[in-house]
């Protein structure tokens, strides 16, 4: 062997290994791609939906007129006018409609409805004067969460002279401190800051102060805005009355329990997963009941009982088929057959069941022949020889042993059906629902629909609540993989 | 009166057991030689006839009275008890309860296993009727080759091209990210990836495979189509809010876990020998399985991108929430351009009236959508059994 051979191998077998190595990575970083695209897709929607969680609510000192609530029938009270109340004898000083009006647009519509819950479980209460809790509204709480817009607080550290003409206040001294679009708070009232010149500031009120006495240093601050007042949804006059809500003390955040335990509503605040998470559990009531002895059935018929011939294997040939057969397919032939056909009510969990009953089907057929088939002959073999006859030997025998993987894979079909939303589409599983569904005729709506009706909405607030629905149905989701997991690992028996 | 009825089979069924057992246990009491069958058997096979007898029954009166009917319980009550005094007298001791019962059982499989082949036949034929509605309106040379789709516009126009050419484009796109992506990964984990590793790696694609889609949907619309907005303005570009690029790529990641679980199935199932004798020619790893293991697995590997377009194609909510509502004939990926399932999904949501083209329309989709699958899944699955005979 000469020299030059031995460099140009060695330079031949360098090029193969980078080769090598190259191949490796490109391995190694299409799966970090996978990997990180789950942990953004998981990450994102968390950050999106941790707001909704929680929720602001104004603590009020309420007088419960017995004027407005009718003793004999307390549901039917003016809660909502009471708390309102409750909130306006916090500003006393405030009488101009229009600034009452922006006060009362802080609080949800259904503000009133935790004080409602409240008197009617002790009516006695009536007349007196209580505490209570009253929900804000989604625009108040987005921008409690800083969603709306970032507000930084100053302090006033200069001294300023404060002077009205007409409408228009002026305000003159150090004015370092001062840019337009700021609001300054001094003297019981709130002045926006329109334009800065020389020696003078020109401002507007947004709630007019009580005296123009000189602004010390220490008696007033400055509140200035990541968004002009333009690009929020929170006007400015609202935003003072909430910091001087803030202020009081009086605002509270909460663990939004409201979220899983109301209905669905047009107001986000409001807006919860109660009427879904049932319609969920009604319609995988409806499909389980359905899904699981016809599955079963037909592996322990094709595995144990079928002989080989033209029909069996066209039943195989339509199972594998309709494992791959669009979802969205399915919800044609339950539009089809069973609304039209049939005549089952629409957007009922009855027909959402049957539906996603034969969309899982050819999984737990699948999932139950494997179990079986893992199942040895020799268990067989031994109850035949002991004179079972062949159907005592598969359900007293075999059936038993292959329990654990059938429902591995019955929970895994339970787990697609959970998740799958075209077929539901198309069967009118979209009405809006506020109520439990009562029944399996009744109109109901289910977790993945009401994520979908939801993403559709424009409000901001409902964008959070879509990202934390998802993260309710991924929280289920996670759960029941875990269960088949740990299924898998508890009961894996290697003959 | 369908709860009534109901629970009237269902405590007749129940009678039956207890009858027909109690019969036979009193026959095994006073008799000297023992039964064929066991007793429980005489009071499943009673039960069987109670339950069968009113059952059928009961459907045959709900088609022929309607199930609101008082003649439904009472019918089923009847002639159930008929079937449970006609069969107590078959009780004897040479009786075989256990052949009959067994028997009954065989045919309760076999109807059961027979409902996948009627789920067949009631898509087929479900989608088929409706098609043919369509087509008596509208001609079928108009919708397979019909350039313009606007199916509430006045007059309506049914022209498929445009829905074939945004379905196609958004499930190339999907491929072109899925393909290498999830082959790839296959091959790392198949070949390279330690035990332990193999253990992390596959239940994280395993979870992504079952994040549902309308998760994905919302991932799309929401985060993906505006970065992929923002990076296409940075670079000058004009891309359409719902552009079919960002509903691509994450189809695209949906279908990852698919490619590569299938591909991990078909490269561990290429003999060991193969690799062995490619090393002992002095081959390195990536030559190995760029020369020999990857050939060899190729039919399989072509049947899992197969099996990926069929369900690319028939992926509704990512794009219904992310890709566009107006059919534009466009090759262009970042422009908006709508599928075949987003039109299905638009026409059939809400209120409908079921004799009009528009919504027919949906179904002629379908049946489109149906045949491609079909088609697909069909050669996917022959091109596995195939080659999975080679190697067995």
């Amino acid at each position: 062997m000469t020299d030059t051979f031995d460099k140009g191998n060695a330079a031949f077998i360098a090029r193969r290994y980078g080769s090598e190595r190259r191949f490796k990575a490109y391995g190694a970083a299409a799966l970090a791609v996978s990997v990180l695209f789950l942990v953004y897709l998981i990450v994102d929607i968390g950050i999106k939906a941790w707001p909704s969680f929680f929720e602001h609510r104004a603590v009020l000192e309420v007088n419960l007129d017995a004027s407005k609530i009718p003793a004999n029938d307390v549901l039917k009270g003016d809660f909502e006018g009471v708390v309102r109340a409750g909130l306006r004898d916090l500003f006393p000083g405030l009488t101009a409609r229009a600034d009452v009006r922006s006060l009362t647009s802080l609080l949800s519509a259904g503000a009133g409805d935790d004080l409602r819950q409240q008197i009617a479980a002790n009516p006695v209460l009536i007349g007196s004067t209580v505490r209570a809790t009253a929900l804000l509204g989604d625009d108040a709480d987005l921008y409690l969460k800083g969603m709306l817009t970032t507000t930084l607080r100053s302090a006033g550290t200069t001294t300023l002279q404060l002077a009205q003409t007409g409408e228009e206040f002026i305000l003159t001294g150090d004015l370092s401190q001062l840019a337009a679009g700021q609001i300054v708070r001094a003297n019981g009232g709130a002045l926006r800051i329109a334009s800065v010149e020389t020696g003078l500031a020109q401002a507007e009120a947004i709630l007019p102060p009580t005296t123009l006495n000189t602004l010390t240093p220490g008696t007033w601050d400055i509140l200035s805005f990541s968004h002009a007042e333009a690009d929020r949804r929170i006007d400015d006059r609202q935003v003072v009355l909430l910091e001087a809500l803030r202020d009081k003390g009086v605002i509270e955040k909460h663990f939004a329990w409201r979220f899983f335990t109301s209905g669905d509503s047009r107001e986000p605040e409001l807006a919860g997963l109660r009427g879904a998470i049932f319609g969920s559990l009604l319609t995988l009531i409806m499909t389980l009941s359905l899904s699981v002895p016809l599955g079963i059935a037909a592996a322990v018929y094709l595995e144990e009982f079928a002989a080989k011939n033209k029909w069996t294997e066209l039943i195989e040939v339509n199972i594998n088929n309709l494992a791959a057969v669009p979802s969205i397919i399915f919800g044609l032939l339950g539009l089809a057959v069973f609304i039209n056909f049939f005549g089952l009510p629409r957007s009922a969990p009855l027909v959402g069941g049957l539906v996603l009953a034969l969309l899982v089907l050819p999984t737990i057929i699948i999932a139950s022949r494997a179990a079986l088939k893992a199942v040895p002959p020799s268990i067989k073999e031994a109850a035949l020889g002991v004179g079972a006859s062949h159907q005592q030997a598969v359900f007293h025998h075999v059936l038993p042993l292959a329990v654990p993987g059938i429902l591995t894979g019955t929970i895994l079909g339970v787990a697609r059906a959970l998740g799958e939303t075209a077929p539901l589409l198309m069967i009118g599983m979209v009405a809006f629902i506020v109520d439990v569904p009562k029944g399996f005729t009744e109109a109901a709506t289910v977790l993945p629909v009401q994520i979908f009706l939801w993403s559709d909405l424009p409000e901001v607030a409902f964008q959070s609540r879509t990202a934390a629905a998802i993260i309710v149905l991924l929280v289920i989701l996670f759960c029941l993989n875990a269960v088949a997991i740990y299924m898998r690992k508890r009961f894996e028996r290697r003959w | 009166m369908t709860a009534w009825t109901l629970l009237i089979i269902a405590a007749l069924t129940a009678i039956g057991f207890f009858v027909g057992q109690a019969r036979a246990q009193g026959l095994r009491n006073a008799g000297t030689a023992s039964l064929h069958s066991l007793p429980a058997y005489h009071g499943l096979l009673m039960a069987s006839m109670a339950l069968a007898v009113a059952g059928i029954t009961t459907l045959i009166v709900a088609l022929v009275a309607g199930s609101d009917s008082m003649l439904m319980p009472a019918a089923a009550a009847l002639l159930g008890t008929g079937a449970i005094a006609a069969s107590h007298r078959l009780i004897t001791r040479d009786f075989r309860a256990r052949n009959r019962f067994e028997y009954f059982v065989k045919l309760v499989l076999i109807a059961c296993s027979a409902v996948a082949v009627l789920t067949t036949v009631g898509i087929v034929f479900s989608v088929l009727f409706e098609t043919l509605a369509f087509f008596s309106e509208i001609s079928p040379i108009e919708f397979l080759f019909g350039t313009h789709w606007s199916p509430t516009s006045t007059p309506p126009s049914f022209g498929l091209i445009p829905l074939l050419v945004g379905t196609l484009l958004i499930t190339l796109i999907a491929i072109v990210v899925a393909g290498p992506l999830g082959l790839l990964s296959a091959i790392y984990m198949a070949e390279y990836s330690s035990r332990s590793m193999r253990g992390v790696l596959k239940p994280m694609l395993e979870i992504l495979a079952g994040v549902p889609t309308v998760v994905l949907g919302f991932f799309a619309a929401l985060t993906v189509a505006p970065l992929v907005r923002n990076t296409g303005e940075s670079l000058g570009l004009s891309v359409a809010s719902e552009s079919a690029l960002a509903a691509g790529l994450v189809m695209g990641m949906m279908i990852v876990p698919l490619i590569s679980s299938l591909s991990d199935d078909i490269i561990n199932a290429v003999p060991q020998a193969l690799r062995d004798g490619s090393y002992a020619m002095g081959a390195t790893k990536s030559e190995t399985i760029k020369r020999v293991v990857l050939p060899a697995a190729l039919p399989g590997i072509v049947s899992a991108f197969m099996l990926a377009i069929s369900r690319a194609i028939g992926e509704t909510m990512i794009v219904v929430m992310a890709a566009g509502l107006a059919a534009n004939l466009s090759f262009n990926p970042l422009a908006a351009v709508t599928t075949i399932t987003v039109q299905i999904a638009t026409l059939l949501v809400g209120d409908q009236e079921f004799d009009s083209a528009k919504t027919l329309s949906a179904f002629a989709l379908g049946f489109v959508l149906f045949c491609f699958t079909l088609v697909l899944n069909y050669i996917a699955l022959r091109i596995v059994q195939r080659y999975r005979e080679q190697y067995d």
